[in-house]
């Protein structure tokens, strides 16, 4: 489900329920005759007809917030205590670290290539799948889920299959002095195909609720498809397309096994920031590996913060839009 | 500018939209599309405005063939049943837009805008965004925005549709005013009868892909020349009978019925303001029983049974007094007669498919 129509879907909800939690707060519970031979404590807020018992509530409440403890929480707080269990200093030594620095060099580039390059493909992927009707839609759509499907080891492999000096691609390519695995292009080859459904999966949604009528009206107004997309799509879809640049940027950069298999390991020339704090832990360095895991803890925190500013954009329309139907 | 159509067929995944549709829009008429959801009327307009490909088929613009025009250079003002307006534009700039994609100077735009906005009446609305406004003025934009560019022909698919019936009523005297004055050739697509009648000066109707009857709305109204037509436009009775020569016949009674030849079995529609109630037997009535009545403001609708003339119900409407002086009960023995009928033969499909009493 997109995020756009579970938002839709918690305005939906919204509406009701809001009259009803407003009703109980200004009637006091009054002793009914059934609360006083029903059992119900004098005071206690009438149930609402919806609403499951306390123990019930309180067990489920209790085992969300246990679970994201144990898995959340827990696992962020060691990352940031064990990053910082030598002091500032030393953390801050082991990112100013040569390797560490030409780690993060490689990410940024990586990320800075492969996410343009996928938000093209993402908004070419569901401009054509969301405005022309053609045979074989359904598996193109299909196609563009597959990373989500295959474990990102295989899609290194593949990459390696295709590219390596034994690959089907590979001899053409060595020949031609190209080096393609075990260097960045792989590294950037790998990322591209483990993040693309990212841009295409947010916006084919949005932009299948919003139809085409507005391109449509921009075309019979003698716009040409270059001012169509510019003037009418762009700024339309640019918050979905925004979102789906945000998480795709977040796996990008924090993308292991498929860029594991592909990079080669070579020290300050192809590890990433995921590869460098694997060499790092399997070194015994547990501080300089935590230090620079906080990285990507910092990159997720950044993510996690921007996705949350636009859903709440995303909200706040659609609530304009929902009290827009009423009036 | 005329439209024409000729032999125009077009079908989406293997089903038949469109079926050898052939028309005529002489220049400066406002012709209204009419008839059920599905009929393919707003696919009709599509392809006018060139945003679908016909199949097969023609389509000129001023005797000129546009089919190999794109959408983009047949300057046609289209106004979409959901606006379609840029949302994240202002009323100024959606109105200005056809303008500015043609690149045409900045002080040349501005007027042309200042002027259109004058005409649909929102000079004072030009900086608010479309979410800011009421569908009715949201739809005045739309119409603006189409006339930006001083289109020659004029699309409009369901333009009122999704607006609340008082807004509507106004708009449609708004649009046959505005049309008055521009003469621009005007199309606009609908299902509600009403809004064909008040607005256009001719009317197409379609149904199922095809086009059942063109003509004015008295026309079309009086002379059906089809039973889809007959019952789309408003309440109607219908009676099994038979012709013979050109007599139709319904158990004993008898009517006129020209242009029928030979023997065969027939429908005899009645409207229910064409059906006069009586309380005494007349010469050419039957009888039936009333079973209800329905005040209607200003006429009364009488529901009546009369088992020897179909089993479903006959509708008959009476205008207020007559319905007053008659003082009708439910449960009351009355007389009725047809003052006016219509008579078709049906295809044998439609004797098994369609019986009175179904209706």
């Amino acid at each position: 489900m997109s995020r756009l129509s579970r938002a839709t879907e918690a305005l939906a909800l919204d509406g009701p329920t809001e009259p009803l939690l407003a009703r109980a707060k200004r009637e006091p519970a009054r002793p009914t005759p059934g609360a006083t031979t029903g059992g119900a404590r004098p005071g206690s807020r009438p149930r609402r007809p919806d609403e499951d018992p306390p123990a019930v509530r309180w067990a489920l409440v209790g085992f969300a917030l246990l679970f994201l403890a144990a898995f959340v929480v827990l696992p962020a707080s060691v990352v940031l205590v064990e990053a910082l269990r030598g002091g500032v200093a030393l953390w801050w030594k082991a990112l100013v670290d040569a390797d560490a620095l030409s780690a993060v060099k490689l990410t940024l580039l990586v990320a800075a290539i492969s996410v343009p390059l996928n938000a093209l493909f993402g908004l070419a992927a569901a401009w054509s799948i969301t405005r022309f009707r053609y045979r074989g839609k359904h598996v193109l759509l299909s196609l563009i889920d597959l990373p989500f499907g295959v474990s990102p080891v295989i899609s290194g492999m593949i990459t390696v299959l295709l590219f390596g000096a034994q690959g089907w691609l590979g001899p053409w390519l060595v020949a031609h002095g190209y080096k393609v695995v075990f260097a960045v292009p792989g590294i950037v080859v790998a990322t591209v195909f483990v993040t693309f459904p990212f841009v295409a999966r947010e916006l084919i949604p949005f932009m299948q609720t919003q139809g085409a009528e507005e391109e449509e009206a921009a075309l019979v107004l003698g716009a040409s498809g270059w001012q169509i997309l510019t003037r009418v799509t762009l700024p339309n879809v640019k918050w979905s397309l925004l979102y789906g640049v945000i998480l795709c940027n977040a796996r990008a950069m924090g993308e292991f096994g498929a860029v594991s298999v592909v990079s080669g390991h070579i020290r300050g020339v192809t590890n990433t920031i995921s590869l460098h704090v694997e060499i790092l832990y399997n070194e015994y360095a547990f501080q300089a590996a935590f230090a620079v895991a906080s990285l990507l803890f910092l990159v997720a925190i950044a993510t996690l913060g921007a996705k949350q500013a636009l859903e709440w954009r995303q909200r706040a329309a659609l609530r304009a839009a929902a009290q827009r139907n009423v009036l | 500018m005329s439209i024409s159509i000729r032999g125009l067929s077009k079908a989406f995944d293997g089903h038949p939209v469109l079926n050898d549709v052939t028309l005529e829009i002489p220049e400066g008429e406002l012709v209204a599309l009419l008839g059920p959801s599905g009929c393919g009327k707003t696919t009709l307009l599509r392809i006018i405005a060139g945003l679908e490909m016909p199949d097969a088929g023609e389509v000129l613009h001023g005797g000129e063939d546009v089919s190999a025009r794109s959408a983009r250079e047949r300057n046609v003002g289209l106004v979409f049943q959901h606006y379609a307006l840029f949302r994240h534009m202002t009323v100024e700039e959606n109105v200005a837009f056809a303008l500015r994609v043609r690149r045409r100077p900045r002080a040349e735009v501005s007027a042309r805008v200042a002027e259109l906005l004058r005409l649909v009446q929102l000079d004072g609305h030009r900086t608010r965004y479309p979410h800011q406004l009421s569908g009715g003025q949201r739809q005045r934009v739309a119409l603006a925005r189409a006339l930006a560019t001083e289109p020659r022909i004029l699309l409009l698919d369901e333009p009122f549709g999704a607006l609340d019936a008082r807004v509507r009523q106004e708009l449609r005297r708004w649009l046959r005013r505005l049309h008055d004055e521009l003469h621009v050739t005007s199309v606009f697509v609908t299902h509600d009868q009403e809004e064909a009648f008040e607005v256009s000066d001719r009317v197409v109707l379609m149904n199922a892909g095809r086009i059942e009857q063109v003509g004015s709305p008295a026309q079309v109204f009086e002379e059906p020349a089809s039973p889809f037509v007959m019952r789309f436009l408003g309440a109607v009775n219908v009676f099994h009978g038979r012709v013979d020569g050109d007599r139709a016949y319904v158990n004993d009674l008898e009517f006129a019925a020209p242009g029928a030849a030979g023997r065969a079995p027939a429908h005899v529609y009645v409207r229910p303001h064409e059906l006069d109630v009586h309380r005494a037997a007349a010469p050419g009535s039957f009888a039936a029983r009333v079973e209800r009545l329905v005040p209607l403001g200003g006429a009364v609708r009488v529901e009546l049974s009369a088992p020897t003339y179909g089993r479903g119900a006959v509708e008959a409407e009476l205008d207020l007094r007559k319905s007053e002086a008659l003082g009708l009960a439910p449960g009351d023995r009355v007389w009725l007669s047809p003052r006016r009928v219509r008579v078709f033969t049906p295809t044998p499909e439609e004797l098994d498919s369609l019986t009175a009493s179904e209706l």
